[in-house]
């Protein structure tokens, strides 16, 4: 027994679930990889990691479920009704979040930037208005996990049948809602006026707004931008895991490794992060001694740790350290 | 064009700028000199918004802009080449360009073309990463950037700044050009004699405050000047 009887069994179970483990990996690693580009593009922008970013991805799951349910009213759908639930739960939940994003940069971080204050100021202004967010998310909803409202957006909803396999909504549409929201960020960035006005406050703040760029406002866009794709995540993963938590700390961290993994403050790096981290975890299940999961937890900040020794600067960073 | 009277400025508790005035009238090359930490700096982010005076004011073109922010100053014609280039590192060198044009609309092809005929080089680097060019090849991107908006006032901030003889030579023989081409120029410099050969006034500067200031003609010959900051000049000359 022992060592080799481990692995073996681990691809054994790999070899078996194949389809079924890539399929978690990947509806995880498009949570994580909407989340991180939140982180990035804010680090990007501010030079600092917003820490109460895991909170504004926990609104969304909030606002996603009940306020969609307040809306729509209880129901439950089949093939192309659950995918239309699922998008309205997405659409409210990304719009939500980006308001909080909005009312996080106005309450914890714009008064600072006035007063020039010193970086360690905005991280603790963050983790208070993290504890903020999730005391009232708790007071409102309860605390601790809450199982879901089953009536509406049940998890399990069936999309469709293949090969006499059934492909659930959550599966299809996370994947491609993220993939679509990405790519739509990543062409923003990259080729309008508004990620012009990015990447310049990102690269030299001070020279940006010589060349008229409005450095608050880009702020404001990039909290929008990060918020609303952390808010759609939040959905997503609050009917992937089939409940809703008044805390946002613990995928937060997931999607910030991401983002590190990637290399901070480049947008690519932080959704090709996600998505090997969502990887990495599902496919190194099977590999937990005695099944116990948080195997997984250890095996995935080990990566980062080897990731980071190889490469200081993430995968796609270039820079390091380097503040807005 | 620009009137600055009795203007205050503060970092903090510091007080780096005590009461200066100056102008600079609509055609003019106008040099300030003066010695490292005079506030010389100070004095062009001031004047482009990205300090604001503690009290005085600033007028320009007949309005007082003493209270306006610094992304709206490009629209008004007024453009900051800053000290140390600052050309954006990760963007090539039409996407500094690029830049420069920010707050205009249109098309820009015919402008970024009208800067490569003026700087050759930047057209053979044009793909390249800011953060690859040369100090000299940055200062005449920074200088190009800032003419993409087209304007009236252009701020320069130690434009020959670490560069070798020769790109100094050619930098100012482009500062003539754009003044020539109808752009007024307010030029902070060290390098006070070729400086002052081609402005047309200048003033001095010495810890927050302007001591003279002169037509450069006077300036290249008056004692004060030539003692303390034409020290190296004197000899070669
Ligand atoms: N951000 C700042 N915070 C505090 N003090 C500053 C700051 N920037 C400049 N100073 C101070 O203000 C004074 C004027 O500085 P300034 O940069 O304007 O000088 P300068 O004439 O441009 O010098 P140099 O030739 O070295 O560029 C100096 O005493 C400097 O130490
Ligand atoms: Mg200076």
């Amino acid at each position: 027994m022992g060592f080799e009887h481990f692995w073996l069994s681990g691809f054994d179970q790999i070899h078996t679930a194949f389809w079924t483990y890539l399929a978690v990996g990947l509806q995880n690693g498009a949570v994580y990889a909407m989340i991180a580009v939140g982180y990035t593009l804010v680090y990007g922008v501010l030079g600092l990691i917003n820490f109460a970013h895991g909170e504004v991805f926990m609104c969304g799951g909030f606002a996603g479920v009940f306020l969609t349910r307040d809306i729509l009213g209880d129901r439950t759908g089949t093939g192309w009704g659950s995918v239309a639930l699922v998008l309205a739960g997405i659409a409210i939940g990304a719009l939500v979040s980006a308001l909080v994003a909005i009312g996080v940069e106005q309450a914890a971080y714009r008064p600072l930037r006035r007063r020039h204050a010193p970086k360690l100021a905005f991280l603790i202004s963050a983790i208070g208005a993290s504890y903020f967010l999730q005391t009232l998310a708790g007071k409102e909803f309860g605390y601790g996990v809450n199982i879901f409202p089953g009536q509406v957006f049940e998890p399990g909803q069936v999309m469709f049948t293949l090969f006499g396999t059934t492909i659930h909504t959550i599966t299809v549409v996370s994947i491609i809602a993220a993939i679509v929201m990405l790519v739509v960020a990543d062409r923003i960035v990259r080729a309008t006026r508004l990620g012009r006005g990015i990447r310049a406050v990102s690269q030299d703040a001070e020279t940006s707004s010589l060349m008229g760029v409005n450095i608050d406002r880009t702020i404001t866009i990039t909290f929008i931008l990060g918020g609303a794709l952390a808010g759609a995540a939040g959905f997503l993963y609050s009917l992937q895991s089939g409940m809703v938590q008044n805390a946002g700390t613990e995928i937060g961290i997931y999607a910030f490794t991401a983002a590190v993994l990637g290399g901070i403050g480049n947008l690519r790096g932080a959704a090709l992060g996600g998505l090997f981290i969502g990887l990495f975890g599902s496919f190194s299940v099977p590999f937990a001694f005695e099944g116990n999961v948080q195997w997984t937890e250890i095996y995935t900040f080990l990566i980062l740790v080897l990731v980071l020794i190889i490469r200081p600067t993430g995968i796609l960073g270039e820079r390091s350290g380097r503040t807005a | 064009m620009l009137t600055v009277t009795d203007a205050v400025v503060r970092y903090g508790t510091i007080e780096a700028l005590h009461g200066i005035s100056f102008d600079v009238q609509q055609g003019e090359i106008v040099a300030l000199l003066g010695a490292n930490g005079a506030g010389k700096s100070t004095t062009l982010r001031m004047v482009s918004g990205l300090h604001a005076p503690a009290s005085g004011s600033i007028i320009y073109e007949g309005r007082d802009i003493t209270k306006v922010k610094a992304h709206e100053f490009v629209s008004m014609g007024i453009s900051h080449v800053p000290e140390g280039r600052r050309v954006f590192p990760q963007m090539t060198v039409e996407e500094n360009l690029e830049m420069g044009a920010f707050r205009r609309s249109g098309p820009l092809r015919d402008d970024i073309e009208e800067i490569y005929v003026q700087f050759p080089i930047l057209k053979e680097r044009r793909k390249q990463p800011g953060v690859n060019l040369s100090g000299g090849e940055q200062q005449m991107l920074a200088i190009g950037r800032a003419l993409m908006s087209k304007p009236r006032l252009l701020l320069l901030d130690e434009p020959s700044m670490g560069l070798a003889p020769m790109i100094v030579e050619t930098i100012f023989s482009i500062i003539g050009q754009i003044r020539d081409a109808g752009t007024t120029v307010f030029v902070v410099e060290q390098n006070a004699t070729q400086a002052l050969r081609l402005a047309d006034r200048g003033y001095v500067m010495e810890n927050g405050r302007i001591v003279f200031g002169d037509t450069a003609k006077n300036l290249l010959t008056d004692p004060r000047v030539r003692a303390v900051y034409l020290g190296e000049s004197v000899e070669g000359e």
